[in-house]
């Protein structure tokens, strides 16, 4: 019942990309507020709920965003197969694992962009995407990481308590 | 009368006469010494009372001091709350002044006012969101345009909200017509928010400073919206067009406030382009 959290959560974080995030800008590129959350949602050991908490982050994506849906459902869900994959591997060392899911996510959601967009006749030059995009979004991704893992954590301590998760 | 009476009376009128002699001035020097020294216990015992006193009133004026000083404080941080929300107030009110000159300038269009309230959560696209949608006759297709010039054109809408792409969006292409050179264009965007001006005929002089502005070919825009200022000229002979970089008119990176044309509906022309033959 607590994973009813996720749409408020998913709600405000939309929110937060589409009027804060998306204007405090390096470059080009900004932060990807649900991407860092998804992937620190998913990381955590408690967390059964990942898949669907993408799918209605990316349904609240589709909603506010121009990009074709295709790339947003495919995007977030393998940032959460990374995500759950190298946490089975990684899982003594999560900050690592959050610093590589992003790292992996953010530069697969780009790539994947950038060919969506292309295939449907929009002119980009890789060099420009690399350089004034990806990049900046990158460092910026790395950066809010952090305090988004420790809250996610939080999060799943609440929502998924020990004495039911035992 | 007794004997203690009359020592009595002796005894007063001696001292009323030492007094009224002093008074007089018959004991001068006497007296100012007598003066000076009783000047002196009197300032040494007002001294002394005077520190006293500072020393046990002093806190009570301290904690008083203090009480006052945070009221003051506060009434600063509210005044300076004011201060900032008139700033804002003015600022509003000045860019909806500018926008209602425009406005006015144009009474040909008919315009719908409207905030901007976000932007695209991806950065690969250029769009920003408004908060007028179907509910106050918003339409898919219509151009948006600020005091300065032309911002994009209305791609999407729900019930109170509209999407916008932005004429720097890397997909829009706008077509233009440089107002010196009388020569027709396309001004293009880009990932990196720039707009550049392609399809610029050969034959044509383009210059720095040259004005770009909507032409109205293809039913998309409106004619005659300012886009922008030519920055840059790159003229290669054996290119078929001249390219240019804009400085755009609208500084998008600070849209607040947005007017959409409401009584431009744009015209497909899709049907009548030519279909490529396989």
């Amino acid at each position: 019942m607590r994973n009813l959290v996720a749409f408020p959560l998913l709600g405000l974080a939309v929110i937060l990309q589409s009027a804060v995030f998306s204007q405090i800008k390096l470059l080009s590129g900004y932060a990807d507020l649900p991407l860092i959350l998804l992937a620190s949602w998913a990381l955590q050991e408690r967390v059964k709920s990942a898949w669907h908490w993408a799918i209605l982050g990316c349904a609240m994506l589709a909603f506010v965003s121009s990009m074709p849906w295709p790339v947003l459902i495919i995007g977030y869900l393998a940032v959460i197969f990374v995500a759950q994959a190298l946490q089975k591997r990684v899982w003594q060392a999560p900050l690592l694992a959050m610093f590589s899911v992003t790292f992996i996510g953010t530069l697969f959601i780009h790539l994947l962009s950038f060919a969506g967009l292309t295939v449907l006749g929009t002119p980009f030059s890789f060099g420009d995407v690399i350089g004034s995009i990806t990049l900046p979004s990158l460092l910026l991704n790395l950066l809010f990481s952090i305090p988004i893992y420790a809250i996610m954590r939080d999060l799943a301590r609440w929502v998924y308590p020990i004495e039911e998760f035992e | 009368m007794n004997s203690r009476s009359l020592q009595t009376t002796i005894i007063f009128l001696v001292v009323g006469g030492i007094l009224a002699l002093a008074l007089g001035g018959f004991f001068g020097s006497a007296s100012r010494q007598f003066s000076s020294v009783l000047i002196e216990v009197q300032t040494w015992i007002s001294s002394r009372f005077l520190g006293i006193q500072d020393f046990v009133t002093a806190p009570r004026d301290i904690v008083s001091l203090r009480t006052r000083n945070a009221q003051l404080e506060t009434q600063v941080s509210q005044l300076q709350a004011q201060v900032i929300e008139l700033q804002q107030l003015t600022s509003e009110t000045e860019r909806l002044a500018a926008l209602v000159d425009f406005a006015s300038s144009k009474a040909e269009n008919t315009y719908k006012a409207a905030s901007v309230i976000g932007r695209d959560p991806s950065p690969f696209l250029h769009y920003i969101i408004i908060n007028r949608g179907s509910n106050a006759n918003i339409r898919r297709g219509m151009p948006v345009v600020t005091n300065q010039g032309l911002v994009g054109r209305v791609d999407a809408v729900i019930a109170d909200a509209a999407r916008v792409q932005l004429i720097t969006d890397p997909a829009s292409a706008v077509n233009a017509v440089l107002q010196n050179a009388d020569t027709s264009a396309t001004a293009l965007g880009s990932v990196t928010g720039d707009i550049s001006l392609d399809l610029i005929s050969q034959d044509v002089t383009v210059e720095s400073g040259d004005l770009v502005l909507t032409s109205g070919l293809g039913g998309g825009y409106p004619s005659d919206i300012m886009i922008g200022q030519v920055v840059t000229v790159r003229s290669l002979e054996f290119e078929l067009f001249q390219q240019a970089t804009i400085q755009p008119a609208v500084d998008f990176s600070r849209l607040s406030i947005v007017l959409v044309i409401t009584n431009f509906r744009s015209v497909d022309i899709s049907p009548l382009e030519p279909l490529a033959i396989p």
